[in-house]
């Protein structure tokens, strides 16, 4: 076969060379640390949607006590145990507001002559309960916070105090973790709250008396990996004193499994306030948070199942969606999983 | 290995003396009486009452009698049930919580395995998402909510199981071990998963599927037991919720365990049984996860136990 001259010309023989420069261009722009974590937790639709409803949770615990115009704490006896009856969805058959009465069918709001609507009807004492439900998230999700509040910063100052310096200030702490970490927290939350008033204080002392235990062996084990690391020597070498080499260096570094561990620790608390609750040692009435609405539903659970039916979905809908937010943030920002 | 069992052991004890001192001096500061049930009495009859229960002497005495006592095993006499010693009291009490927890473990471990090891071997299917979901449910929804809803369906509304009590045998414990092992179930159906996914990408699995082994082998024979060894870690956190749960879940249940006669002990004030409970439950748990611990060196040796920190 004969080549054709025309067809090849010599140019197309000659080297072509790599620019230098344009070699070592980066093509995509630089994502951070952050920017990679929130690219691979939006793709988590669990996570994503989890989000969105803990953010309506949240939202609905702050509007949700002002929407229908009832308050929480103020007792109608006239309108006790009225089941929910809710404007629109009543002509479907449900939330219409009948209920049992000996055995038959009636509509309570008729009989009893009332012409408000209560969305998801009332208690024993004639108070809203769709109010009350999110009066009392509303406590649950504040006990939550603040304990791992208060969780997370003695467990990183601890952790990071005895990881940091090491030597016989390591030695002593880590003894003392060494018995605590014994203790079953059960205990420690039951005794304490016992010993104390009962009320929202009590019970978030309890809840974190031993809950900073597990974020300060985290954290501990963070800092010895990373202490001993070449860019903390070489920002030592460079002058850089303890407190600059911790803000600057190490707390980066360790932000995220700090937070992964956070997300884990708000819905452990929820339920051992709804745990206390439930038995009876907890919030005491008239304040309501969620387990003392659960607590109060089981009671008439028999009778009137709604009492107990939304403070549980609530409850439920919380703890799923913070433990999928903590799955999908541990996926998100943990390297070790990262491709 | 000895020094390190040695050196748990020295620290067992530390930490349950620590348990006994501090359950004790937190009981005095209670407030309430455990003798505020006989307010009917004078002066004279409630100096022999507090003589009776050795209440009238200096809490430092009361103390070291109370730790003399413990150490031979002694949790001292109730004070509500008037002559009854806490180790009576507790010892018939024992049996359910034990078939309880038992049957919870059991059970849960079981199904979770099962659902677990379906997820790692048909991976981002339905069956995966499905197990996955009962996973999340199981360890997201507290006990006592679910306890509930069970006892209201399938007790009061469809009438199939006992609601309550501990007088119909084997019966009445389905629906409280179900309510208790939801937390087991999901601890060992999430772990397992992730154990078999990482084992099934492992080299010996390829290995096994180049010389010719069937899939039911190769997931039963060569993938499972690997995956099963670090499934003993989590057993001491699942004992530990067994036993929060078994609170809420006796309650619910009445069922005449130490759980329920821990939550009575609470309302009534009951000082020597609250204390009693308390060190029983710590004793359990602290022996559990020792346990626990022990085990997995034994079993898997490549698991160095060292008597430094770690």
């Amino acid at each position: 076969m004969q080549l054709d001259k025309q067809q090849l010309p010599p140019e197309k023989f000659e080297r072509v060379a790599i620019d230098n420069e344009s070699a070592e261009r980066i093509t995509k722009p630089s994502l951070s640390f952050w920017q990679d974590a929130w690219l691979r937790l939006r793709k988590n639709k669990a996570a994503v949607v989890s989000i969105f409803v803990l953010l309506l949770l949240i939202l609905m615990a702050f509007i949700g006590p002002h929407l229908n115009g009832h308050s929480g704490d103020h007792q109608e006896i006239r309108h006790a145990n009225l089941p929910p009856k809710i404007p629109g969805i009543e002509k479907l058959g449900i939330f219409d507001g009948v209920g049992n009465m000996g055995g038959q069918k009636v509509d309570l709001y008729e009989m009893k002559k009332v012409d408000e609507y209560y969305w998801f009807g009332t208690d024993g004492l004639g108070r809203d309960l769709f109010t009350r439900l999110w009066e009392g998230t509303q406590i649950s999700l504040f006990i939550a916070f603040v304990a791992s509040i208060i969780d997370l910063v003695i467990g990183v100052a601890y952790g990071g105090i005895s990881g940091y310096f090491g030597g016989r200030t390591d030695d002593i702490m880590q003894r003392i973790v060494e018995i605590l970490i014994g203790i079953p927290t059960l205990i420690v939350v039951i005794l304490m709250i016992l010993i104390m008033d009962p009320g929202i204080m009590a019970i978030i002392i309890a809840i974190s008396i031993t809950g900073w235990i597990g974020m300060s062996r985290i954290v501990r084990a963070q800092i010895l990996k990373y202490k001993s690391q070449e860019f903390v020597l070489a920002s030592r070498t460079l002058g850089a004193g303890d407190g600059r080499i911790i803000t600057k260096h190490l707390m980066p570094n360790i932000l995220g499994i700090v937070i992964i561990n956070t997300m884990f620790t708000i819905p452990g608390a929820i339920f051992f306030e709804a745990f206390l609750s439930f038995i009876g040692i907890g919030l005491q009435p008239p304040a309501a948070s969620l387990g003392t609405l659960i607590n109060d539903g089981y009671k008439v659970m028999e009778f009137q199942p709604y009492v107990l039916l939304f403070p549980s979905i609530v409850i439920s809908v919380l703890m799923i969606a913070f433990n999928l937010i903590g799955d999908g943030l541990r996926d998100a920002l943990d390297p070790k999983m990262k491709d | 290995m000895v020094k390190y069992i040695g050196k748990r052991l020295v620290y067992m004890f530390l930490t349950m003396f620590l348990i006994a001192t501090a359950t004790f001096f937190l009981m005095q500061t209670l407030p309430g009486s455990p003798i505020a049930s006989y307010s009917k009495l004078n002066e004279s009859q409630r100096a022999i009452v507090e003589k009776k229960y050795g209440i009238d002497k200096p809490k430092p005495v009361q103390y070291a009698i109370y730790m003399k006592n413990l150490a031979k095993g002694d949790l001292g006499t109730s004070f509500v049930f008037k002559g009854k010693s806490v180790n009576d009291l507790l010892s018939t009490r024992l049996k359910p919580s034990m078939v309880l927890g038992a049957q919870a473990m059991v059970f849960g471990t079981l199904i979770g395995i099962l659902l677990g090891m379906l997820a790692a071997l048909r991976q981002n299917t339905f069956w995966d998402y499905g197990s996955t979901f009962l996973a999340i449910l199981g360890s997201s929804i507290p006990s006592f909510v679910f306890a509930s809803l069970l006892q209201y369906w399938v007790a009061s509304q469809w009438h199939l199981l006992p609601v309550g009590l501990w007088n119909d045998g084997w019966k009445s414990s389905i629906l409280p071990s179900i309510a208790l092992a939801m937390g087991p179930l999901a601890m060992a159906a999430r772990f397992i998963r992730t154990e078999m996914i990482e084992v099934l990408s492992s080299d010996y699995i390829t290995l096994a599927k180049a010389k010719g082994a069937n899939g039911f082998e190769i997931a039963f024979k060569h993938a499972f037991r690997n995956a099963l060894i670090p499934l003993i870690t989590v057993l001491g956190p699942v004992t530990a919720g067994l036993v929060t749960g078994s609170l809420v879940i006796e309650q619910i249940f009445a069922i005449p365990g130490i759980g329920e006669q821990f939550v009575s002990s609470i309302m009534t004030n009951d000082h020597a049984t609250i204390m009693g409970t308390t060190l029983l439950f710590s004793v359990f748990l602290i022996v559990v996860i020792f346990i626990v611990d022990i085990l997995y060196g034994i079993i898997d040796p490549r698991i160095r136990l060292s008597g430094g920190k770690g």
